[in-house]
């Protein structure tokens, strides 16, 4: 190896990344010296998107924020404008909710469990948690008719039903996974080589944590004892009783087990919905005009706290909606807790605050100081540079707009 | 002139081997997929691989040593094929042998590791330098175990030959069980040699796409793919004729079917341990090879050494 260091791109395009997110990491031998976190890859201007339609469009809008934790966004979604329409979710579609999003939450948490095997080089792990994720999924698809996007949640309430039939489907699908998930947590944690290349690796401090702003399992996992389902009760929660998960080992390990215990919460939790899902309509009639007003929404995703605000002008279209994924909070731990790492360990550590970087990628800003650019652009100011840019790049448009022009 | 061309081109050499390499990787993924509860491909797969590789375009980079990037997989799959020559298949004599082909074929293995090396570091690109850095290091870790582990049983047989110590343990079968260890040992060489899991570091997709291979297409990555199956299959055969010489004896088609048997053995074990193991880091795999699987080669060699003293 070479003493001097040198930098290699980790993504856009790589193959520990499942999404575009570039992460330049320098390095000195096998160790990382230093690195350039840039987010943005993913930009789809889903917030402006929304301004353009009415809420209920919005509703499936939102959803497709993530292909993973899609309820968790149209549910944090509906309970802003809930909050601002001052409408009663009746009980029983609450507990639909609930159910729904501890389900999301086991296929969720399945999913980082293969994924996290994969980055280590243990595909088996892999191939066996995805085949097992298809019970949930199957199950997800049963009770709201799509695998992802649940279309589940309406405003004020939820939009199907769940039939008697159901229920011992889904009893049974719980008890298949909790057996299953006993076995991958026996397996995470006694396996020498998952131990040697989790332990010790990606450590974030109990302060660092709090001081970082982590949240989810990133944070529970270095025994920071928060969680918005527990302090600040939405949908059934309040109703229910679970433990929060949390581990001191403060590493990818102890993330594992955060994890892993959160899903055997989620069993239980799932098991109680079901036991007391109470009678009554799922829904109330939401107004098609939301009154003026503006309302903050929490909720705790499988990846973290997931924010939404809404602010609501008196029409069928929001004013402004703004969505922080719990990604955006967790991936400035990453680049801390790969210091004076190993190369071998981003993978691993990067996977293990689960990113979700399509989510995470709201409007950004590059900041540069070669070319320092005026704060706001005019609109031929902005047309020009662009026009410039491309014809740097060796593209120029300019005939072709002519030959447009013309016709 | 006519029968040494048979036996480089058909049999035992590049048609044979290249049949039982495909063989071998068709059996070694299929296993794989299998007890990771998938289906697997079909039986054609990796020909259809091969077809489908040579076919392609073959890119270069730029900024890449041209010749020993060309030249590079074809030394590979030569010195594969070459160290099979050495060893006993369907009997207890090689098809060559002298004093000393146990060295030559440890060391003709050696070879397409360093290919691995230089083809990878003149390929220039970030990727391919880590992976070929990682190819090097690593081959300070497993080599000397695997030299000593072969090596012992050699002592302990009195020749350097890979024939004649065939010949020694088929007379004396139960000295042959007095190197278990050393089977284990090279296993785990050939594991780290083959760069499969736990030992894939030079090649670990999540972090450096393909290692050495990195900047590799068409024909010249198939060259080389072919060149890790060959290797599979002459790294098993060794290992088969140095620790488990039994039946060749019993002539040629019974031992020609039970080295075959015993190489897919060999296989299938790499393969299990493809599926239970996560991969190690580099430093890790340095640790593992030096405190532990170093210690336990070198008392194999102490202990032939005490029994060859011991027998006179």
């Amino acid at each position: 190896m070479p003493e001097r260091n040198f930098t290699i791109p980790i993504g856009p395009q790589h193959p520990a990344l499942k999404e575009p997110e570039s992460f330049n990491v320098t390095l000195q031998g096998e160790k990382i010296v230093g690195m350039n976190v840039r987010l943005g890859y993913n930009h789809r201007g889903i917030e402006k998107a929304c301004e353009e339609r009415t809420f209920v469009q919005d509703v499936y809008l939102i959803e497709r924020v993530c292909g993973i934790c899609s309820h968790s966004h149209s549910t944090c979604f509906v309970q802003a404008v809930e909050e601002i329409a001052g409408l009663e979710v009746p009980k029983r579609g609450l507990y639909i909710r609930t159910l729904v999003a501890e389900l999301e939450r086991v296929h969720s948490h399945l999913l980082w469990l293969g994924v996290a095997g994969h980055e280590i080089g243990f595909d088996t792990l892999l191939m066996y948690t995805w085949r097992d994720r298809e019970v949930v999924m199957d199950l997800l698809a049963l009770l709201t008719g799509n695998r992802v996007h649940y279309g589940m949640n309406t405003i004020g309430g939820v939009r199907r039903d769940i039939t008697a039939e159901q229920i011992p489907q889904i009893l049974a699908a719980v008890d298949t996974l909790e057996e299953r998930t006993k076995y991958y947590a026996q397996v995470a944690t006694q396996e020498m080589t998952i131990i040697k290349r989790l332990s010790g690796v990606g450590v974030l401090s109990h302060e660092d944590a709090k001081h970082l702003g982590a949240v989810g399992p990133t944070a529970r996992a270095s025994a920071v004892d928060r969680d918005v389902r527990r302090d600040d009760p939405y949908a059934a929660y309040g109703a229910l009783s679970f433990n929060v998960v949390t581990d001191n080992h403060n590493d990818v390990y102890g993330r594992t087990l955060v994890r892993v215990g959160e899903l055997m919460e989620a069993y239980k939790l799932i098991r109680q919905i079901v036991a007391n899902l109470p009678g009554g309509p799922i829904a109330v009639k939401a107004p098609r005009k939301i009154p003026a007003g503006e309302a903050l929404s929490r909720y705790e995703a499988p990846r973290g706290e997931d924010i939404h605000y809404v602010r609501a002008n008196g029409t069928d279209k929001p004013e402004r909606v703004k969505i922080r994924a719990p990604t955006l909070a967790n991936v400035q731990v990453v680049a801390h807790m790969l210091k004076d790492r190993y190369l071998a360990d981003l993978p691993i550590v990067i996977a293990a605050i689960d990113p979700c970087f399509s989510c995470t990628d709201r409007a950004i800003r590059v900041r540069s100081d070669v070319d320092a650019m005026p704060e706001t652009m005019s609109w031929p100011a902005l047309r020009a540079q662009s026009i410039d840019w491309y014809r740097q790049q060796g593209i120029d448009f300019t005939q072709l707009n002519r030959t447009f022009m013309k016709k | 002139m006519a029968s040494a061309l048979f036996y480089i081109l058909i049999f035992p050499g590049f048609l044979f081997v290249s049949v039982f390499g495909l063989a071998a990787e068709y059996i070694d993924r299929k296993l794989c997929a299998k007890l990771q509860n998938r289906v697997g491909p079909p039986w054609f797969q990796p020909l259809a691989d091969l077809v489908k590789l040579v076919a392609k375009e073959t890119v270069m980079p730029v900024d890449a040593d041209l010749t020993i990037f060309r030249l590079m997989p074809v030394v590979a799959l030569t010195a594969a094929i070459t160290a099979l020559l050495y060893i006993p298949m369907w009997g207890p004599q090689a098809l060559f042998s002298f004093q000393g082909d146990v060295i030559v074929v440890l060391y003709l293995l050696t070879i397409p590791t360093l290919t691995f090396f230089l083809g990878g570091w003149y390929s220039r690109s970030v990727f391919s330098m880590i992976g070929a850095a990682r190819s090097i290091t690593q081959l300070f870790a497993y080599e000397i175990p695997l030299f000593l582990s072969i090596l012992a049983p050699a002592l302990l047989a009195n020749t350097w030959s890979l024939s004649e110590m065939t010949v020694f343990y088929g007379q004396h079968p139960r000295y042959g069980l007095f190197n278990f260890a050393g089977f284990w040992i090279a296993l785990t060489a050939l594991l780290g040699k083959l760069e499969k899991v736990p030992f894939d570091i030079p090649e670990a997709e999540t972090e450096i796409v393909a290692g050495s291979f990195t900047e590799y297409s068409g024909r010249l990555l198939a060259f080389f793919r072919m060149t890790i199956n060959i290797e599979m299959v002459v790294g098993a055969s060794l290992l088969a004729a140095v620790f488990l010489p039994y039946g060749l004896h019993l002539g040629p088609l019974v031992g020609f079917v039970l080295y075959l048997l015993k190489v897919l053995l060999v296989v299938a074990l790499l393969s299990l341990s493809r599926t239970v193991f996560a991969r190690l880091r580099i430093d890790q795999m340095i640790d593992f090879c030096w405190k532990y699987v170093a210690p336990v080669a070198f008392a194999q060699l102490l202990a032939d050494l005490m029994l060859k003293g011991l027998l006179g």
